[in-house]
């Protein structure tokens, strides 16, 4: 047991010792420019960065290091390509401002990227006015938080993501502000990840780029008035929880688009004003359940394609359409869910209607088949039509229907 | 003269009313305008106030053009044939509005007391009985000041001792020199207060003078006899024609 | 002309029907603004019997009151007035009046029944378009009155172009819509919706409550519309078109009719 005990202070010494040592550089220290301080230090040392602005670009990091900066501490890139390259592990990125990457068509030129790297730390970092944020590549246990990235797209074609990762395993990317990019987080072959807690507004693209990547979850994430709002495509296992998905405006623009996604959970999320919220094509075994939809123009469309998806326990409130599927038959369950425009009635006082709710309206059809129809929405002819499919269903798929509609939302 | 008509013609669609007319109208006289249903009297009346817009021919009111000019209506008071009112303004209401509009001062009181009214007066007007409307139709005519005065059958729905308080009444108007127009089918009230007769036929005048020429003309004791042989000239003409 | 403005509304205030009307908005925007699920749900509840209400009356109620009137307007037009501003002052008091009810109707139920969640732009589009609807369709029955002397003919006259306004007009639109479907429709269903105050009403307020499904327009041309405010503005204009036409004609009528 003592000896237990001292074989474990002796590590902790030990660790401490190796911590290496701390560098500082200012503009009246002896090491004058970052790219000197970088070369010079020694695996595990301190770069202490005081205010002032450092200028420079393609820095490569070879060795652990920890970049810290003080307030006021800027690195500029000048426009003239990638600025700091992680190539090495458990190196830290801390505190800093670091801005000006150019537009490249031919490279895809980041403020932070990383090869083949693992248990590095980016965090409480401003990157401003880049092409691509960061750019991850190959790399694994990485802390992305806390960032701030923002940039100034306007075209799909002429900018980047802000948080880029492609073949990357248990990385956690919390609280980061993503504005103005083309994706705001972009996923490709990313495995057992976690995305927490960030706010993705205002990208050209997608809130969230999401593709062959299994066993991810993403959490209470904000995504608002996207081009696209979130693409979720290709893969399988996975957890969508408590976010939020706000004012996705647009034709082709979506709260979330599920494509070729099969064994997820989507749980618990606020879907708001966006004009399609959820997009369903090729999804499979999804679970749907207790996320409100509200004043969305289509709560949900569920294409043919779509099978043994549970939507349960949902609310759906004062959407303009509710349920959109292209298909006459219907292989998905609806059940419990709240619908605001449900008309049933209540004897037995279960807290569930006594008849059951058609979701798909009559008009969403004719919508589909003739656009301009839409500007009749609520108009009382369209209402007279729909009372008398209501009253003799042969256009609305008769098997899409809510056997218990709940009388009241659930919260 | 303080009216003239020089060859009035007015026809609604095919239909011929009035089929040039030529009249004219001097101080202190009053004139009954007679005619069966349909000869146009109402049509000539409403045209000298403007309500009529004639299809040719020229009207003037004190010497200035009266069809294109509304000003000149400010010289006539004018009572309608048919008395109805807004539903819910009182009878006080109505004689302030129309004194705002024509923004003349007007002298509603010694009517109202003649017409007996005064109990009236702050009721709304669809309570009251037609006898009553009728009377508040001629106090709102004859209220002003006016050179002119136009009655469109002003006996109708007044009983013996108001007609003969109205007749009272346009006669001494007539001292003061005012020139008073009527139509009326009570040709008794015609022969008794009218200097001059105008009779209207299918829109054309029969006859336009002083009331004791027709009866000589016509070699009748009174005016009954006198109209009626006026339209048997017509249908004798009418006959000879064909 | 204000004097007759005066003399109008009062009448019309007094009337039994103006606190029917007013009594019907009271009780209806209670309930719904009550018993809804959420204040804009209560404003689509609402829209319906505005769209429907408002017309129907500005209608009926300007038909019943201008024959009831039309021999007191020959006593008011022997005076020295001119005929526009009769007219214009007889339009004025009607639409006053049913729009006091209205506001009366719907906004003191709404400020009383309210709280934090209340849809108050919504709601203020929606009294907008209310009003917007008055001032038409009271445009409408005056012109009925003056070109029609015959007062069923004009009864029967007012019911037709409201039930077509309100129903078939939509019908036939959407009718067209389908079968020209394989044209480019875009301007043309814009048009179409212009030309029914009715439905530029309830685009207006569409464009409040279900803007993001309007926005789910491919068509380069509805984008823009409904994109910016720029929708909004050439409703409200159009809607402004649609009341001066009828004055204008009303007008140009009136100074020619024979009383």
């Amino acid at each position: 047991m003592i000896l237990r005990a001292l074989f474990v202070f002796v590590y902790l010494c030990c660790c401490f010792w190796s911590h290496g040592a701390t560098i500082e550089t200012c503009a009246s220290c002896s090491i004058k420019d970052l790219r000197t301080a970088v070369q010079n230090a020694q695996p595990g040392d301190s770069l202490i960065l005081q205010a002032g602005v450092y200028p420079v670009h393609e820095l490569e990091i070879t060795k652990p290091l920890t970049i810290l900066g003080k307030q006021g501490a800027i690195i500029d890139g000048e426009n003239q390509g990638e600025i700091l390259i992680i190539h090495a592990d458990s190196v830290n990125i801390l505190n800093l401002t670091i801005k000006n990457v150019a537009t490249s068509y031919v490279k895809d030129w980041a403020a932070i990227s990383s090869d083949k790297a693992s248990y590095c730390r980016i965090e409480n970092n401003k990157i401003l006015d880049t092409f691509f944020g960061m750019y991850i590549r190959k790399s694994s246990h990485f802390t992305i938080a806390n960032n701030q990235v923002i940039s100034n797209a306007t075209l799909e074609a002429t900018s980047g993501n802000a948080i880029h990762l492609w073949h990357c395993d248990s990385m956690r990317i919390e609280n980061n502000e993503v504005k103005k990019h083309r994706d705001g987080i972009y996923f490709e072959f990313v495995k057992n990840s976690i995305i927490k807690g960030n706010i993705s507004e205002g990208n050209v693209r997608y809130g969230l780029h999401f593709m062959f990547s299994d066993y991810n979850k993403y959490l209470g994430n904000t995504f608002e008035n996207n081009g696209s709002g979130v693409a979720v495509m290709y893969g399988s296992f996975i957890e969508m929880k408590d976010n939020t998905f706000i004012n996705n405006w647009g034709p082709a623009s979506y709260g979330l688009l599920l494509k070729e996604i099969k064994d997820g959970d989507i749980k618990n999320n606020i879907f708001k004003r966006n004009t399609t919220a959820i997009y369903g094509e090729g999804a499979l075994r999804m679970n749907i359940s207790n996320n409100t939809f509200e004043r969305n123009g289509w709560a949900m469309k569920v294409l043919s394609s779509c099978m043994e998806n549970e939507v349960r326990d949902n609310n759906f409130i004062e959407n303009s359409f509710s349920v959109f599927t292209n298909s006459p038959r219907n292989y998905n369950e609806f059940t419990n869910n709240y619908w605001s425009e449900y008309k049933g009635y209540d004897l037995d006082k279960d807290g569930f209607g006594d008849v059951p709710h058609r979701p798909v309206s009559l008009f969403t059809y004719i919508v589909e088949q003739c656009e301009p129809a839409l500007l009749l929405m609520k108009s009382n002819f369209i209402a007279l039509l729909e009372l008398a499919e209501k009253a003799a269903p042969s256009i609305t798929p008769e098997a899409l229907v809510d056997d218990k509609p709940r009388m009241r939302p659930i919260w | 003269m303080v009216i003239e008509l020089s060859n009035i013609k007015k026809d609604f669609g095919k239909h011929k009313v009035l089929k040039g007319v030529d009249l004219s109208f001097s101080e202190g006289k009053i004139y009954s305008i007679l005619g069966p249903n349909g000869s146009g009297k109402t049509t000539l009346m409403k045209s000298i106030l403007g309500l009529v817009k004639p299809s040719s021919g020229a009207i003037t009111v004190c010497g200035k053009d009266a069809i294109n000019d509304f000003k000149q209506r400010e010289f006539i008071g004018y009572a309608p044939q048919i008395a109805r009112f807004p539903e819910n303004l009182t009878v006080n209401e109505v004689i302030k509005l129309v004194t705002s509009i024509r923004k003349q001062p007007s002298n509603p009181d010694p009517l109202i007391q003649l017409f007996e009214i005064d109990s009236f007066r702050t009721q709304r007007l669809k309570n009251l009985s037609g006898g009553t409307r009728q009377k508040v139709n001629l106090a709102l005519s004859l209220m002003f000041d006016s050179k002119i005065y136009i009655l469109d059958e002003p006996t109708s729905g007044l009983d013996p001792i108001n007609r003969i308080r109205l007749k009272e009444l346009l006669l001494d108007l007539k001292q003061q020199g005012k020139t008073i127009l009527v139509t009326t089918h009570i040709l008794h009230l015609a022969e008794q207060i009218s200097d001059e007769l105008i009779f209207l036929l299918e829109g054309k005048i029969k006859y336009s003078g002083p009331t004791e020429e027709l009866m000589s003309m016509t070699s009748s004791e009174n005016l009954e006899q006198a109209i009626a042989k006026l339209i048997q000239q017509q249908t004798e003409k009418e006959q000879a024609h064909v | 002309m204000f004097n007759v403005f005066k003399y109008v509304l009062f009448d019309l205030l007094r009337s039994k029907w103006s606190i029917v009307y007013t009594l019907f908005y009271v009780l209806s925007s209670s309930a719904l603004l009550y018993f809804a699920n959420s204040s804009t749900s209560a404003v689509a509840g609402l829209m319906n019997i505005v769209l429907f209400i408002t017309p129907l009356v500005s209608l009926l109620l300007g038909v019943i009151y201008f024959y009831q009137n039309r021999d007191f307007a020959e006593l008011l037009l022997a005076q020295p007035i001119r005929r526009t501003q009769y007219f214009l002052g007889n339009y004025l008091g009607l639409i006053t009046a049913l729009i006091a009810n209205l506001l009366v109707g719907i906004g003191l139920p709404a400020l009383l029944i309210s709280n934090e969640t209340t849809a108050f732009t919504e709601l203020s589009i929606l009294i907008l378009s209310g009003v917007l609807l008055t001032l038409i369709f009271s445009a409408l029955a005056l012109l009925i009155t003056l070109l029609n002397e015959n007062r069923i003919k004009g009864f029967g006259y007012a019911i037709i172009i409201w039930l077509f306004f309100a129903v078939i007009y939509d019908g036939l639109f959407l009718m067209l819509l389908l079968y020209f479907n394989d044209y480019p429709l875009e301007t043309f269903a814009l048009v179409g919706v212009i030309l029914n105050p009715m439905d530029l009403c309830r685009v207006l307020i569409l464009l409040q409550l279900d803007l993001s499904a309007l926005m789910g327009f491919t068509g380069a041309v509805f984008q823009q519309y409904f994109g910016s405010t720029f929708g909004f503005v050439t409703a409200l204009t159009s809607g402004l078109v649609w009341v001066a036409l009828p004055l204008a004609f009303l007008i140009k009528k009136g100074n020619t009719k024979d009383f």
